[in-house]
């Protein structure tokens, strides 16, 4: 048997009314191993301007690429419970430019079915108002040497795989810039899962 | 309006679940705080408006209910205004009401919201544009592929036809089952009408590791 599943509408424009109770921009408590990162970046729709009222979530793995949940099964080491203290969770709504800003830590490998690794990478819902369903995207790690080999970066064409990924800001090095372009030359790679 | 600016127009990648999907986050029955499931009684006095039960069940494709997961709700009072900023219609505001509800499904999959109705508001897309009644519903599910954000509608509504975002869902049927039914069943007697929706969550390929050796 197999029912219909719910249709997705828009989240409109008062949704922070009922989601930023879960807004955490700040992933990780101090006690979380793992080498701290903070991505921040711009939500630019076709003309270029700035989302104001976007809204990210992220998922994410911990920093030995393991996720906060059950179906996460690895055989190799069944007694270490996954996550621990870290849920793995972001929410981020963006702000009158568009901009968001969010710290956490950098996931290890995650692996593919077959058992080789994914490249390290967040999975990112976008929503927000006059989109009928959130986007789903990626965010990946610039020069990391798992990309290549990648299975999900190898379906994006080559030309476009920028767009997932996070680099050193140029002002501030301790930053990572991760920009989502709507639309446009340089458009966000967005996925259907 | 603001979509035709902010939809993609390049093609979707099509990319198979991966752990990644098929995990997301949990959230414990904490998070869904002790007042948070009945908007009626959050603050001093109780909310103006026709008291109603939403409640249902979330369950997958197959009919499985999914048991704690959390769902969020926002809606405007009873008025047709809501709690935010960027709202400015001339309705009142009711100070015992702000619209924002949480609650996790328990093991059967079964939750339950006590709210108001919420009033029509004219929305300025177009002459004379008025939403119908609506409650904003958002749903997580056992995976980051079941994350789910909609819109449930109460039967009957003479301004559903005309509501370009009722409208936005093509398929009548899906569209159908955006409404919720009015349900005896939940309806609390000399307290609030019971409108029944429940959530089906798509969402995992049925054999994401059909590639393991």
């Amino acid at each position: 048997m197999s029912l219909p599943a719910t249709t997705s509408q828009t989240v409109g424009p008062y949704f922070r009314l009922g989601c930023d109770p879960l807004n955490c921009s700040e992933m990780a408590a101090p006690g979380v191993a793992g080498e701290r990162i903070t991505i921040q970046g711009r939500v630019l729709d076709g003309n270029g301007d700035g989302v104001p009222d976007a809204m990210l979530e992220i998922w994410q793995a911990d920093a030995n690429g393991r996720y906060a949940h059950p179906e996460d099964l690895q055989e190799d080491d069944k007694e270490r419970l996954p996550g621990a203290n870290f849920s793995g969770f972001g929410r981020i709504p963006t702000d009158e430019q568009g901009m968001f800003k969010f710290s956490t830590i950098k996931p290890g490998p995650v692996p593919w079915p077959d058992g080789k690794p994914q490249a390290p990478h967040l999975v990112v819902s976008i929503f927000m108002r006059g989109l009928l369903i959130r986007l789903v995207t990626r965010i990946y790690f610039a020069n990391n040497p798992h990309n290549d080999a990648d299975y999900v970066l190898r379906l994006v064409s080559p030309e476009r795989r920028a767009t997932l990924m996070a680099s050193p800001a140029a002002g501030d090095k301790d930053v990572l810039e991760w920009n989502v372009f709507l639309q446009g030359k340089s458009e966000t790679v967005f996925f259907d899962i | 309006m603001s979509s035709l600016l902010r939809a993609p127009s390049q093609q979707l990648v099509k990319i198979s679940q991966t752990l990644s999907e098929i995990t997301g986050p949990l959230f414990t029955q904490e998070v869904a705080r002790a007042k948070a499931c009945d908007l009626t009684r959050q603050h001093a006095g109780d909310a103006i408006g026709e008291r109603i039960i939403v409640s249902g069940r979330v369950m997958d494709e197959d009919g499985r209910p999914v048991p704690n997961t959390l769902i969020e709700i926002w809606q405007a009072n009873a008025a047709g205004r809501y709690f935010h900023s960027v709202d400015q219609h001339n309705a009142p505001l009711d100070p015992n009401f702000t619209g924002c509800g949480q609650a996790a499904s328990d093991a059967g999959g079964r939750y339950r919201f006590v709210s108001i109705r919420p009033g029509a508001y004219p929305w300025r897309n177009h002459h004379n544009a008025w939403r119908p009644s609506h409650v904003h519903l958002s749903v997580f599910g056992p995976a980051f592929a079941t994350r789910l954000v909609t819109q449930m509608y109460f039967p009957g509504d003479p301004l559903l036809p005309f509501d370009p975002i009722y409208n936005c869902t093509a398929d009548e049927q899906a569209r159908q089952r955006l409404i919720s039914v009015f349900d005896w069943d939940s309806t609390v007697p000399d307290q609030a009408l019971g409108y029944r929706f429940d959530f089906i969550l798509r969402g995992r390929d049925a054999t994401p590791f059909e590639t393991k050796p």
